[in-house]
């Protein structure tokens, strides 16, 4: 241990503490703007420092480390005036233009800025003006970065894929699309992960939020939405409501009197995806004793961030990626499909929005090959969560006070495996509930897959279906995703079937959920949703009666001609910009 | 009012010169970091400060130029920007008045045209293609990555075993380099901008002398397979240590009596005592490499390895000697550089009592044979050199301790023909004085003198003017040759023979131990993935945590040298190691780049490679 003072109270913590953790430990906030524990500890933007007796510079306290001894001030005269300085040095390259910002109200610098009482500026303001594809569904506007490198630093550490870089030195210094190129070219996931961990507004979703408005106020376009399990998890969190006040119940409430013709749930096409998937699964064991051109393990498809991320990084793997779609793809197909021919309208006046915590889908919903119902998008418009948050703020609802109210039927039924979708291990484990009853044809425990759940970055479990046993693994955060890959091709191990969820934590974790700078809520969120099945009465997707009828007026059975048309995709059938030659 | 007046340097003029100084100090250590246009920017608006302001295109072209380059960094430039700046440049070199504008002019012109890529990529990307070298600079500047903050922190806490295992995950030769090592990364020192660089190499040899204990690295399992490496100098030892670690028979081919090429048959034992290399080789050896000495490979020797091994190390250096190509240099009395350091090698001292000795050449071999000569008992050393002795090639302080020891230097005098007596004697250099002149081929170049030929009388005469490699009968059998040297793909691999690797001098022509090491690391590397494996030389120390101390002075403690007088005498080491209270001085300097600067972003070391 190590003793020493900081702001005159004595504090004692083990070696190799950083100065910033041994003052939080005694209730110190020095205040931080680039720094992410673990992730980016670089005393980059100087916000940090402290005086320590006896040397006359200033100390960065993220990156330095506390001595037997040492006196140490966080705010003395000395400090402030350093601190606040280099705030202003950040804000003259800063577009402050807060009232036209999406992080306003949630931004780091400006929290910092107000806290440090900067009311004018001494420097001259200087921005960058870099261009930006607005198309693209990540826009970067540099004249917000802060040059924090954190981006850089999750995109490469956590999530294997490098996009960003500092692609100029000095003071022409900028955070940008590694090598210059435009980021429509390179091999960027979607995860959205630079999103949820900047600090300002210089990352953001493509904001959607009109075409939804514009839709609505159109007497002819039949507006229906699902609703992803994880939003269930995240959405109340900006109005500060509780987990057991933000339920999705609340949040239909919400939505309706926005205009939504009919509002569904993405469970219930998560339930749809374990009938197909499941199958899949089980059609390729089968088939591979026959057919040793199928290889294992079988890989899960529904997140398009992983998606995106195989076809860039190990396009030799895709076919192991199993075909059925994403949740919210299959739902897209069936709403214009089954669902117009139930409603008897014509499918191209249904305008499919779904809310999602992720940016990926933003870009899946537009691949050229989702629009197997009736030649339009099977989705129309994906909103993140931030963005559905903004259209509620916009109508004012004060959603605290809302009733509850239920989804429409049929598509507004999931079951808990339906839920679990949203957290990392959930679609593992929804999935083998469903495999054991195909294969044994009883029902199963539902707790009995429970291995997989947690936040490992990398599961592995063994089980036993029927007298075959089945060895799976389950990672998310692209980086593990990653490092599961390499020894998987190395040798090292060996699985039948894996999952993997592009964001850390899965979909509670996602790209498009609401943002809390420093925290990683996934784990919390997660929570969340293995409650909710917990106490569901249905936690078995085979056991969905809306399913259950969906097969028998419409599909027939799992991976029949009708399922395969819609619910399943060509995964060659679109490449990313360097798949090719691969 | 006084009619002349005493010039005294007033405040401000003191305050000027730190600056200079300063400034000076900091690009000399700064070469790898910035972006070429940025730099050009920068330098272009320095010269401008000098303008005095009379003439056009030094007033107006050096602010118009600056613009125009802000314009490249500030993504407001096309291709038509990158003409007119050329075309700037070139008016102001054409046209300025005197040397403040047509310097700048001609600098940035240069900059310009060098740096084309550079700027394309600006305009083309808006963003800096350079590569990213500056992590940690002496890192960066180290031809072998050796992680020099780490083990000076481990000499600082007082972990001398540690920190030379540190070393060995990238030089197996630290004992070696310790002590003769060129050591680029000082050059790099971003100290160097405080006051003075670190003494890299002082803090090396300081570790390796006090060792706690000795140890042995872990090896990897057994993988079957045979490497022959031709060659035991520093990059056939360090290609087979490395490949001995990865689990890996290296068996090493050695053409003379001894391991170390030229360690031992080049570099004196008063720079690297013998007892000290031979340590290093035996500690080696104990590793489990096998070698097998007195055994040339020629071109059919060659062809059988690559047939009896897995794989093949080629790594002969460069042992044979240069020609003056001069009338009497096949006299008796005329020895070549490597003729005379290969039998000192070996342990035969030729007996120079009494007898004066012409040296030529002014690289570090010239430097080499003169004192040496001085140690086997000469009367007199004299080193003849054409150009002037700032042109020399070896390293001052090669030049210093020669000078030292009583060598004289004979500068820009370029050497006629030998002059022998009738039983074909040396009796003497005959020389013609020169004068220098431009330069060419970035040196100065000198030309015949308005003067009298002179001699130089002597009984021996030493050319060291330069060793080539003995390529020509593997050119023969259809090794790629370039000018001599072997020619190899970026994976050292020569090609058209699979499984057959070279480096080192005979690849890369005469250069540094440190720059062998690392061609044999880097094969080592390759011929391991060659073989179907992937194994990781790993980091196996715990470092201690960084401390920030805040700006302190303190100057470079340097290596002292025993007495001149004395050290004639004896091919004992010449230099003293650092003392203790030096080294742990000298490690406290350290500004710990690897944990500050960029280094905290990107990483400050490679863990594994």
């Amino acid at each position: 241990m190590v003793k020493l003072t900081i702001d005159d109270r004595e504090v004692e913590v083990p070696e190799h503490t950083t100065i910033l953790e041994a003052a939080a430990s005694a209730g110190i906030v020095i205040p931080t703007l680039c720094y992410l524990k673990d992730l980016n500890e670089i005393g980059a933007c100087r916000v940090c420092v402290v005086e320590v007796e006896g040397i006359d510079q200033l100390v960065a306290s993220c990156n330095n480390y506390v001595l037997d001894g040492m006196v140490v001030r966080t705010n003395s005269p000395k400090v402030r005036a350093a601190r606040k300085t280099n705030v202003e040095f950040i804000l003259s390259q800063h577009d402050s233009e807060c009232t036209s910002c999406v992080r306003s109200g949630n931004c780091s610098l400006q929290t910092l800025a107000n806290d440090l009482g900067i009311s004018s500026l001494p420097y001259e303001k200087h921005l960058s003006h870099d261009a930006w594809d607005q198309s693209f569904p990540l826009i970067r506007n540099n004249d917000k970065c802060i040059k924090c490198l954190r981006c850089i630093q999750v995109c490469e550490k956590v999530q294997s894929t490098g996009v960003w870089d500092i692609t100029n030195r000095a003071s022409h210094a900028c955070v940008n699309v590694k090598s210059g190129l435009d980021i429509s070219a390179t091999d960027c996931a979607l995860c959205g992960q630079c999103i949820t961990h900047c600090p300002t507004g210089a990352l953001r979703e493509r904001d959607d939020t009109d075409r939804v408005f514009d839709a609505l106020a159109d007497p002819d376009k039949i507006c229906v939405v699902q609703i992803a399990p994880a939003v269930r998890a995240a959405w109340g969190e900006p109005f500060g409501l509780t987990h057991e006040q933000a339920t999705v119940k609340r949040l239909v409430s919400a939505l309706r009197p926005m205009g939504f013709d009919y509002i569904f749930d993405t469970d219930f096409s998560a339930d749809l995806t374990i009938m197909e998937e499941a199958s899949e699964f089980l059609e390729r064991v089968g088939a591979a004793s026959k057919d040793d051109s199928i290889r294992f393990p079988m890989f899960t498809s529904c997140c398009p961030g992983w998606v995106r991320f195989i076809k860039s990084h190990h396009p030799e793997l895709l076919d192991q990626v199993s075909t059925s779609k994403s949740p919210q793809q299959m739902f897209g197909a069936i709403l214009k499909s089954y669902y117009a021919e139930l409603l008897g309208v014509d499918p191209h006046r249904i305008f499919s929005v779904s809310i999602m915590p992720c940016l990926a889908k933003k870009s899946e919903c537009a691949l050229p090959n989702m629009n197997d119902a009736c030649g339009d998008p099977d989705v129309d418009v994906v909103l993140t969560v931030r963005e559905v948050d903004r259209m509620i703020r916009a109508e004012h609802v004060d959603v605290a006070s809302l009733e509850e109210s239920e989804f429409d039927m049929p598509l507004g039924v999931g079951t808990g495996a339906g839920v679990i979708f949203g957290a990392t291990g959930g679609v593992m484990e929804a999935a083998l509930r469903s495999a054991y009853h195909f294969i044994t044809g009883d029902e199963p425990d539902p707790d009995a897959f429970s291995d997989v759940r947690g936040l490992d970055g990398w599961k592995e479990a063994t089980f036993d279906l029927a007298g075959t046993t089945l060895h799976v693994a389950v990672a998310s955060g692209l980086g593990n995703a990653e490092r599961l890959i390499q020894a998987l091709e190395s040798g090292e191990v060996s699985y039948d079937f894996v999952e993997i969820m592009a964001c850390p934590g899965g979909c509670a974790g996602g790209g498009g959920q609401p943002i809390h700078d420093g925290q990683e809520l996934a784990g919390e969120r997660g929570d969340v949703l293995w409650g909710l099945d917990k106490v569901s009465d249905l936690r078995l997707s085979y056991q969905n009666p809306s399913i259950v009828a969906c097969y028998d007026e419409y599909l027939e059975k799992p991976l029949s001609a009708k399922a395969e048309r819609l619910l399943h995709t060509d995964q060659h059938a679109w490449l990313m910009p360097d798949e090719e030659g691969k | 009012m006084a009619r002349l007046h005493v010039m005294e340097r007033s405040d401000a003029q003191v305050v000027m010169d730190g600056l200079h100084e300063a400034l000076g100090k900091r690009m000399a250590v700064s070469s790898l970091a910035p972006c070429p246009v940025e730099f050009t920017a920068a330098y272009v608006e320095m010269c401008k400060t000098q303008s005095c302001g009379k003439c056009t295109p030094c007033r107006v072209g050096l602010g118009v130029l600056h613009d125009l380059l802000e314009d490249v960094l500030e993504n407001r430039a096309d291709e038509e920007t990158l003409t007119l700046i050329e075309r700037t440049a070139e008016t102001i070199y054409l046209s300025a008045d005197c040397a403040i504008g047509y310097e700048a002019g001609q600098m940035a012109l240069t900059a310009i045209r060098g740096f084309r890529d550079d700027f394309e990529h600006h305009v083309q990307k808006h963003a800096c293609g350079f590569t990213q070298s500056q992590l940690v600079p002496c890192v960066s500047g180290c031809p072998a990555g050796v992680d020099i903050p780490g083990y000076i922190s481990l000499v600082e806490e007082g972990r001398y075993t540690d920190a030379v295992r540190l070393i060995r995950k990238d030089n197996p030769l630290p004992v070696v380099c310790g002590l003769v090592c060129e050591h680029p990364c000082e050059m790099h020192c971003r100290r160097g901008m405080v006051d003075d660089p670190m003494n890299i190499r002082g803090l090396k040899r300081f570790a390796c002398e006090h060792m706690e204990t000795d140890y042995r690295p872990g090896v990897a399992e057994p993988t079957g397979k045979r490497v022959a490496v031709v060659g035991g100098g520093p990059a056939g030892l360090s290609a087979a240590y490395y490949l001995t670690l990865m689990g890996h028979k290296a068996t090493i081919f050695e053409s003379r009596h001894h391991l170390g090429g030229m360690l031992r048959y080049g570099i004196p034992a008063y720079r690297l005592p013998r007892e000290e290399l031979d340590g290093e080789i035996g500690w080696l050896l104990g590793c489990g490499i096998e070698a097998s000495v007195d055994s040339p490979v020629d071109a059919e020797g060659l062809e059988r390895l690559m047939a009896d091994y897995d794989s093949v190390y080629f790594a002969i250096g460069a042992h044979t000697d240069r020609k003056l190509g001069l009338e009497g240099e096949d006299s008796e009395g005329v020895i070549s550089a490597v003729q005379m350091l290969r039998s000192i090698g070996d342990g035969v001292n030729p007996d120079f009592t009494g007898q004066r000795v012409s040296v030529i050449g002014g690289g570090n071999v010239a430097m080499d044979v003169a004192r040496s000569a001085l140690r086997c008992g000469a009367e007199k050393v004299t080193i003849i050199y054409r150009r002037r002795i700032a042109d020399m090639t070896a390293q001052d302080a090669e030049i210093a301790g020669a000078q030292a020891e009583g060598c004289e230097v004979l500068e820009l005098h370029a050497p006629l023909s030998i002059q022998t007596d009738d039983a074909g004697h040396v009796t003497g250099v005959i020389t013609q004085p020169q004068i220098i002149g431009g330069p060419q081929r970035g040196r100065p170049a000198p030309r015949a003198a308005e003067a009298d030929q002179y001699v130089v009388p002597c009984e021996r005469v030493l050319v060291a003017i330069g060793q080539a490699i003995d390529s020509k009968p593997f050119e023969d059998m259809g090794i790629p040759c370039k000018r001599g040297a072997i020619v190899v793909d970026e994976d050292s691999a020569v090609p058209g023979f699979t499984g057959l690797f070279a480096g080192g001098d005979c690849q890369t022509g005469p250069a540094t131990v440190i720059r062998a090491i690392n061609a044999g690391k880097v094969a080592a590397a390759n011929i391991d993935h060659h073989l179907g494996f992937d194994h990781k030389i790993t980091l196996d120390v715990d470092l201690p945590p960084v401390q920030f101390k805040g700006k302190t002075l303190c100057a470079r403690c340097e290596m002292t040298e025993r007495e001149a007088a004395e050290r004639v005498r004896d091919f004992d080491n010449v230099e003293n190691g650092l003392t203790s209270e030096e080294a742990h001085q000298e490690a406290s300097r350290c500004l710990r780049c690897d944990h500050f600067g960029f280094g905290a972003f990107r990483g400050g070391r490679i863990e594994q490679w």
